[in-house]
């Protein structure tokens, strides 16, 4: 630490570019900060009329009837469908986005490779407008008669189960859309991390007799696990506050339903794009209360994953 | 200005294509707005020759609902094509700020779904200088409800059904109630995929008015611009509805008339309140809308639909949105002679037969009469 900072410049010797730099970039800190605080002060503010006159438990409620008199409203349903999705969408993208990393690392030869990392990193700039319409327009009717077999033959698993013999609109091909949102992210960060594991540890574990796999799983993996966990939660922040593409292909019902192949689900971001044209000045500010919710969401999730990555930074073993 | 419009019936029929028209139009307009042919032209000089416009020049702003959007802007851009001097805004910001923005003084006159009245009107009054604010239907609607049977090229259903239907209490189309209204039909033994807003929206707010004024016991949901009942799915206006109907075997959903008329996949449901079916069309919405009671002093028109109507031909689910506008009083400076001429215009046979080229319902009957004669006191308060 104390290496990395310089002994402060004192007396006639501080020139003013070096001070002028440093108000520069202090500022820049700070505005940051400044912009972020803002942010969290308006959300406070805004929601605050809509929190007092909720007639309904805004933790467990399930219903939104913000504009309704008395107002009545809950963000239960919304946040377990934004987790569900985000799970969903997570428990896909991640085995994927983390074995194309290992392949485009470790075992593609250098052309593919670059070939390959430059289609993921491409699906990143899509728009989730075009995401959304190619879930709802296309992907959907092909992913039916998976959900249908998921059902008929998986249907004890209880997630996996449909009573409604329904296969649209549902969490299922939402976490689908999601996953192949955040893919991008958690493999260009994975594969950024599995470059900078150190070349001794990779050569010492072939020299020592490893196969690829054995020292991938014993030299890599270990040493890489922070930064995927980054990746990883990077993907989840990305998933978590994905609007449009889960709003025109959730149904948007409020009910909480585990079941993934049934229609339903809706998400805090949605639901917000959704309502927030026709909605009064309650109902915007009980919109408003919900993107409160969402900005802690994220911001715990962030502040989780970086203290993922500080506490495992101490015993990997970096050179 | 010339503004490429785009039919709602064009973005339900092929929705993929309609997102690459609509880049690609954005991209002609971009590279030169004057290779755009204006489609109002023939109607403005129609109209000009009816002698039912009048030009006023200056410019005015406007705000509302955004259900009678289209409608305004298919007004507007006639009228501007014949009045190249005068410029007509109206924003589709919804009712309730259409009419704050209108007692605010912001705008020259307010567009809304529910009539303004008590407190509301008091405070219009005000706006106008004390002098009287009135409301006055001009655009009519109809909800359609679309279907995807394969196979089944008629459907009829009563309010009953429909209500179960909605509120998920009949959850298959070989139900013995729907099977009833349609001797001879072979209906699927299916699932019913039930489709409604997933967005807030008066097209919601009417429908659910709709079920719960004609089978109070089948629909006993909130009524208002929020899908309360179980069950169903829910998409995103009124263009993903129609596109989940036409893409889903064995759907039923509402939509806005407009979005039924040239739909592929997806039929309209014939409502059967005692008088025999009845198919959405702007005629048989009309009809209804006629005989429906309208109250109101100096003016002033509040209409009050009769959902349980059982004259024949009368298509029930029927809607009306109002302007409110000052009979005098409004400020110089907001143009009160173009308001005037406008809805003027609005409500001549040129500008109701716009109407219902694009989905919308045209006025008809004594209700057109008593709409020109407020709009007559209108242009008479304007001054001219």
């Amino acid at each position: 630490m104390s290496l990395l900072t310089p002994p402060r410049i004192t007396g006639s010797s501080v020139r003013a570019g070096d001070r002028n730099f440093r108000f520069v970039t202090t500022g820049a800190g700070l505005t940051v900060l400044g912009v972020l605080a803002a942010i969290a002060a308006f959300l406070v503010w805004q929601s605050l009329p809509a929190l007092q006159n909720n007639t309904g438990n805004v933790v467990t409620n399930q219903l939104w009837l913000p504009d309704a008199d008395p107002p009545q409203w809950g963000i239960a349903v919304l946040i377990f469908g934004t987790l569900w999705t985000s799970i969903i969408a997570m428990a896909i993208a991640v085995p994927i986005g983390i074995g194309t990393a290992l392949f485009i690392t470790f075992y593609a030869p250098r052309r593919v490779a670059r070939t390959l990392g430059f289609i993921v990193d491409l699906l990143a700039a899509v728009p989730s407008i075009i995401f959304g319409l190619w879930g709802l327009y296309y992907f959907m009717p092909e992913i039916v008669p998976a959900a249908q077999w998921l059902s008929t033959y998986l249907g004890w698993i209880p997630i996996f189960s449909n009573d409604l013999d329904l296969y649209t609109k549902s969490i299922l091909i939402a976490g689908f859309v999601l996953a192949m949102m955040i893919l991008p992210t958690v493999s260009a960060i994975s594969r950024e991390v599995f470059w900078q594991v150190p070349k001794g540890h990779i050569e010492a574990s072939l020299a020592l007799g490893a196969t690829r796999w054995e020292m991938i799983r014993m030299a890599v993996l270990p040493f890489s696990r922070p930064g995927m966990i980054s990746a990883a939660m990077l993907g989840l922040g990305r998933a978590l506050g994905e609007t449009i593409a889960v709003a025109l292909i959730l149904s948007a019902v409020f009910d909480i339903n585990w079941q993934i192949t049934e229609p339903g689900g809706n998400s805090i971001a949605a639901n917000i794009a959704l309502k927030w044209g026709e909605a009064a000045g309650n109902g915007r500010s009980a919109l408003i209360a919900t993107g409160m919710v969402l900005f802690f969401i994220t911001l715990v999730v962030n502040m989780t994953a970086r203290w993922v990555v500080n506490r495992r930074k101490e015993f990997s073993g970096a050179d | 200005m010339p503004i490429a419009r785009q039919t709602p019936s064009a973005r339900v029929r092929a929705p993929r294509v309609a997102v690459l028209l609509g880049a690609a139009s954005a991209l002609l307009m971009a590279c030169g707005g004057s290779n755009t042919v204006n489609p109002a032209i023939p109607a403005a000089e129609a109209a000009l020759a009816a002698g039912d416009i009048e030009c006023i020049d200056g410019k005015i702003q406007s705000a509302g609902s955004s259900a009678q959007a289209n409608a305004i802007t298919e007004w507007v851009n006639v009228y501007q094509t014949a009045c190249p001097e005068s410029t007509i805004d109206y924003q589709p910001v919804g009712s309730g700020a259409g009419v704050e923005a209108f007692v605010s003084a912001q705008t020259s006159f307010g567009g809304t779904d529910k009539a303004v009245t008590d407190e509301d009107m008091d405070a219009a009054r005000e706006r106008c200088g004390d002098n009287p604010a009135i409301n006055i239907p001009l655009v009519g609607g109809a909800i359609a409800v679309a279907y995807h049977l394969d196979g089944v090229d008629e459907l009829v259903l009563d309010p009953a059904t429909l209500s179960g239907i909605f509120a998920s209490d009949i959850t298959r189309w070989d139900d013995p109630a729907i099977a009833a209204l349609n001797p001879g039909v072979s209906l699927p033994d299916a699932a019913i995929a039930q489709f409604h807003r997933s967005d807030s929206s008066g097209t919601t707010a009417n429908f659910s008015d709709y079920l719960e004024a004609t089978a109070p016991d089948a629909w006993d949901y909130d009524t208002g611009k929020e899908w309360t009942a179980p069950g169903g799915q829910g998409a995103k206006g009124s263009d993903q509805v129609i596109a989940s109907v036409a893409q889903t075997p064995n759907s039923i959903g509402y939509v806005e008339l407009s979005y039924i008329l040239d739909a592929i996949n997806a039929k309209p449901v014939a409502i059967d309140q005692g008088a025999g079916p009845v198919l959405p069309t702007a005629d048989n919405a009309s009809v209804t809308l006629a005989s429906s009671e309208a109250t109101g002093d100096d003016g002033d028109i509040v209409l009050s639909i009769d959902y349980t109507t059982q004259v024949p031909g009368a298509y029930p689910i029927s809607i009306v949105t109002y302007e409110i506008v000052c009979v005098s009083g409004l400020e110089d400076g907001q143009n009160p002679e173009l308001v005037a001429q406008f809805l003027a215009f609005a409500a001549s046979d040129s500008g109701q037969q716009l109407l219902g080229e694009i989905g919308y319902v045209p006025l008809s009957g004594e209700l057109l009469d008593a709409v020109r004669t407020s709009v007559g006191l209108v242009v008479e308060g304007a001054g001219r």
